[in-house]
């Protein structure tokens, strides 16, 4: 070890300035009783429960997230980290729902049909809520059917998609074709990722965007809705 | 007895793998989201094709249609049930086959990975994934594999419980990874990381190596680094050929014939000595594959930039070994214990 002061700082002591960069420490490391902790502290001393959510979680999690696009985290790392960034938002997401505080929108995302792989979904769905969007996750081996049906009831802006393998990954464009074929495909962004596959087949299945990871899905995401509700407030 | 695989590494300088499972039972008419081991009971002679295919082209090794015959992967089709019947079958049209060659063809019982994450970051117990790759493995053994091939995987504990549970079979066996993120696995490993942990099994693999991932690039890159690090083990090389597109309705990789037969030359000289491809390679590709190790002479290990010019370029910059080992220390506060 290069530095064997380990001095047990308590949070509660730190000033603002160097609790919020501590929480971000705290959350590179998956610490996630500290983030919790660092939260409770933040609301004590009279935060706005949005304010919390975007300077100390999802400030946190975008250096995890330029990390892992850069190779220098892999994915049980960033994994660790949602967890404790999870920890934080089980606090925060009663409170912006009370305090109304501002939305980014909604995804809904599923693993496609023949595929149990969630390792990606999964990030992609902590990922978004730590930038403040709304995601129900259908889990794996979803069906064109549930997707639709989620799309009717949950009305999301974004629908994500995930395919691990050569072998399902073909089943993105079915439930393109169907949304199409049903008159919605426009209604909503479509973004689509994981391991195998790369812009070009994004842009062939008719995709809005192919998503190289976790991070860049969150980069997407904000993008598209920002460009869409400019779109509804210009028409 | 020596098994099939151990004689043939044995007498050979290198041995040809075979090419993809599942693009090629695309190929055949199987539809997305359809588990492609249910076709060895249902299409047997889709099956038997796929092998045959590979056979005559050349491999000397072919891998069975197991990838995805494990429990935790068949619940989702709801045939978790039939984890013995399925890989016994899927190595029995191997067998029937590799036999009929008229020449020592091994038949590989394919186990790939469970999809499951391992603890504590994930559900998985080490215990309950041995059990899961034992069951699988007790299937291809009666189906008369020669060898099982554990492959794609990512997870340190996952290739460990599969290398368990060959012991337990009493199966003799090869395992690769895939190496897609930045030259690492998705779990962070890099070549030299797989290569220490190979020598730390307590049962060991009779080879190991990398398997599809990114591109044949980013592929050989990896190979070099298991050789970098020193191995004496047979190094086994199964790239995908190009990348994925989508064209007229299905995909397909853009690997040439021609690309892939550089890469396989490449390879040899990179120090593999098991050359085959993975998704995408088709018979054809494996074709031109073997011609060119049949034909062109061994080489020095080539430069990275040699291999970018003749097969393209890498996916990332590093790929987390040699002097790029470890990323430059991010400044931080203090850091707690």
């Amino acid at each position: 070890m290069a530095d064997e002061e380990e001095d047990d700082i308590i949070l509660s002591e730190l000033p603002d300035d160097e609790l919020v960069p501590q929480m971000g420490d705290d959350l590179y490391d998956g610490l996630k009783d500290e983030v919790a902790e660092g939260v409770n502290i933040l609301l004590e001393r009279g935060w706005a429960p949005y304010r919390i959510l975007t300077e100390a979680l999802v400030s946190g999690m975008t250096v995890v997230g330029n990390d892992f696009r850069d190779g220098i985290l892999f994915v049980p790392e960033v994994l660790q980290a949602a967890n404790a960034m999870k920890a934080g938002m089980a606090i925060l997401k009663p409170l912006l729902a009370e305090t109304g505080a501002p939305k980014m929108g909604k995804m809904v995302i599923g693993t496609v049909k023949g595929d149990i792989h969630d390792i990606g979904k999964n990030l992609v769905s902590m990922m978004m809520e730590g930038a403040g969007f709304d995601v129900v996750d259908l889990g794996i081996n979803t069906d064109v059917d549930q997707y639709l049906g989620a799309l009717e009831t949950e009305q999301p802006d974004i629908l994500g998609m995930s395919a691990l393998l050569t072998t399902t990954m073909p089943y993105m464009k079915v439930v393109i074709d169907t949304m199409a074929e049903r008159g919605i495909r426009g209604d909503y962004i479509v973004l689509v990722g994981g391991a195998p596959l790369n812009e070009e087949f994004g842009r062939a299945i008719g995709a809005d965007a192919y998503c190289r990871d976790a991070a860049v899905a969150v980069e997407t995401a904000k993008a598209f809705v920002a460009r869409k509700h400019n779109q509804m407030a210009a028409g | 007895m020596t098994d099939a695989l151990s004689r043939l590494l044995d007498t050979n300088d290198w041995l040809m793998a075979d090419g993809a499972t599942g693009t090629n039972l695309f190929n055949m008419g199987l539809s997305s989201g359809e588990a492609p081991e249910l076709w060895n009971v249902d299409q047997p002679d889709n099956i038997r094709a796929l092998y045959r295919g590979a056979v005559e082209a050349g491999s000397d090794i072919f891998l069975t249609n197991s990838f995805g015959g494990n429990a935790a992967r068949l619940k989702l089709h709801d045939a978790q049930n039939r984890v013995a019947e399925l890989n016994r079958i899927a190595a029995e049209l191997g067998r029937e086959v590799a036999d009929a060659a008229g020449r020592t063809v091994v038949v590989a019982g394919s186990v790939g990975p469970t999809g499951e994450i391992m603890e504590p970051m994930g559900a998985l117990s080490y215990a309950s994934a041995v059990e899961i790759f034992h069951e699988q493995a007790e299937g291809l053994k009666a189906g008369g594999a020669d060898v099982l091939w554990v492959e794609t995987i990512s997870a340190p504990d996952e290739f460990k419980a599969a290398a368990e549970a060959c012991k337990m079979a009493g199966m003799p066996w090869c395992g690769t990874m895939s190496f897609d993120t930045a030259g690492r696995t998705m779990m962070g490993v890099t070549a030299t990381a797989l290569a220490e942990l190979v020598d730390k099994l307590p049962y060991q693999p009779l080879a190991f190596g990398a398997n599809c991932g990114v591109g044949a690039s980013d592929l050989l890159r990896t190979v070099m680094g298991f050789a970098a690090a020193g191995t004496e083990r047979p190094i086994i090389a199964k790239g995908n050929a190009g990348i994925p597109k989508y064209v007229d309705g299905h995909i397909h990789y853009d690997g040439t014939p021609a690309l892939m037969a550089d890469y396989a030359v490449l390879a040899r000289d990179c120090g593999a000595r098991i050359i085959g491809g993975c998704c995408g390679t088709t018979p054809e590709h494996l074709k031109a594959m073997r011609e060119a190790l049949e034909t062109r002479a061994p080489g020095p290990r080539p430069s990275l930039e040699a291999i970018a010019e003749k097969l393209g370029g890498f996916s990332s910059a590093s790929d987390g070994t040699g002097e790029n080992a470890a990323p430059p220390p991010r400044p931080r506060r203090r850091r707690r214990s």
